[in-house]
């Protein structure tokens, strides 16, 4: 009278979702020309190691309009006090579309002074940039900012 | 040659914080241009960025391709006692460079 249940159709999903996956495999080792948000959140993962990231404390100045990706002046500082026993132990900065989604990672220690790290990176395109600061209690915390690229950055013909 | 730019202040006061910058001359090249006739051009970047003050790592980095072209670098410390800050840079293609400067704490 009815169907049988859903297992062919179980069966179908998973064989297609493994092909997916085989699917993927090649891509990643071919280093495709964009990273992807799942590759920004797979980066993200690596640092924390799955712990759970609070938004707050990290500002992220970047100019929200860039005309050239190819420096783009980028302004990381934590509100967090710098003491022996409670500081900022690393600051992380990630993006979304660039071919790889790491930027930089910098390692502070408690005579930092300041939790402010500032440095120039190129942006491929217009998209997401992600500060992530580690504090020395283990905690994470994040800031993001969408940056729209005029002139894009690093994947150009050399002339 | 390869030539760095160290902005360290001369004097400072014990107990101050005072900014150190940094700015190394090198391509940065990314690894993800190509030539008109379609090669890749091969990636040489510096991959990591050290500042110790007398021996004692206060500052690392490590780099990827998105960092610009003539890698900047703007970082706090703590002035403590006079001594020397000592800067290295490694890259690909066995990049190594070093500088230092010196402060006198009062």
């Amino acid at each position: 009278m009815h169907p049988p249940p859903n297992s062919t159709r179980r069966q179908f999903l998973g064989l297609a979702g493994a092909a997916a996956v085989l699917g993927t495999a090649p891509v990643v080792t071919l280093r495709p020309a964009e990273a992807t948000p799942e590759m920004l959140a797979s980066a993200i993962r690596n640092v924390t190691g799955g712990v759970a990231v609070k938004t707050g404390k990290v500002k992220l100045d970047v100019p929200p309009l860039v005309e050239n990706g190819n420096t783009v002046p980028l302004t990381v500082s934590v509100a967090h006090p710098m003491a022996p026993e409670d500081h900022v132990s690393s600051i992380h900065v990630f993006n979304e579309k660039n071919p790889q989604p790491n930027i930089a990672n910098f390692h502070l220690g408690p005579h930092a002074g300041r939790a402010q790290v500032s440095t120039r990176v190129r942006l491929t395109d217009s998209q997401k940039v992600v500060a992530i600061a580690k504090l020395s209690d283990g905690s994470f915390w994040s800031a993001s900012v969408d940056v729209v690229v005029t002139l894009a950055a690093c994947t150009e013909e050399v002339i | 040659m390869a030539s760095a730019l160290i902005n360290v202040p001369a004097k400072a006061k014990r107990g101050d914080i005072i900014e150190i910058k940094t700015l190394m001359s090198h391509i940065m090249e990314s690894g993800y241009r190509h030539k008109a006739s379609g090669e890749a051009v091969p990636r040489d970047i510096i991959t990591g960025f050290t500042c110790r003050f007398n021996g004692a790592e206060i500052f690392r980095a490590d780099l990827f391709p998105a960092i610009a072209a003539n890698p900047f670098f703007s970082f706090f410390t703590t002035a403590t006692e006079s001594g020397k800050f000592e800067f290295e840079w490694i890259g690909d293609k066995g990049f190594s460079e070093t500088a230092s400067a010196s402060i006198t704490v009062e």
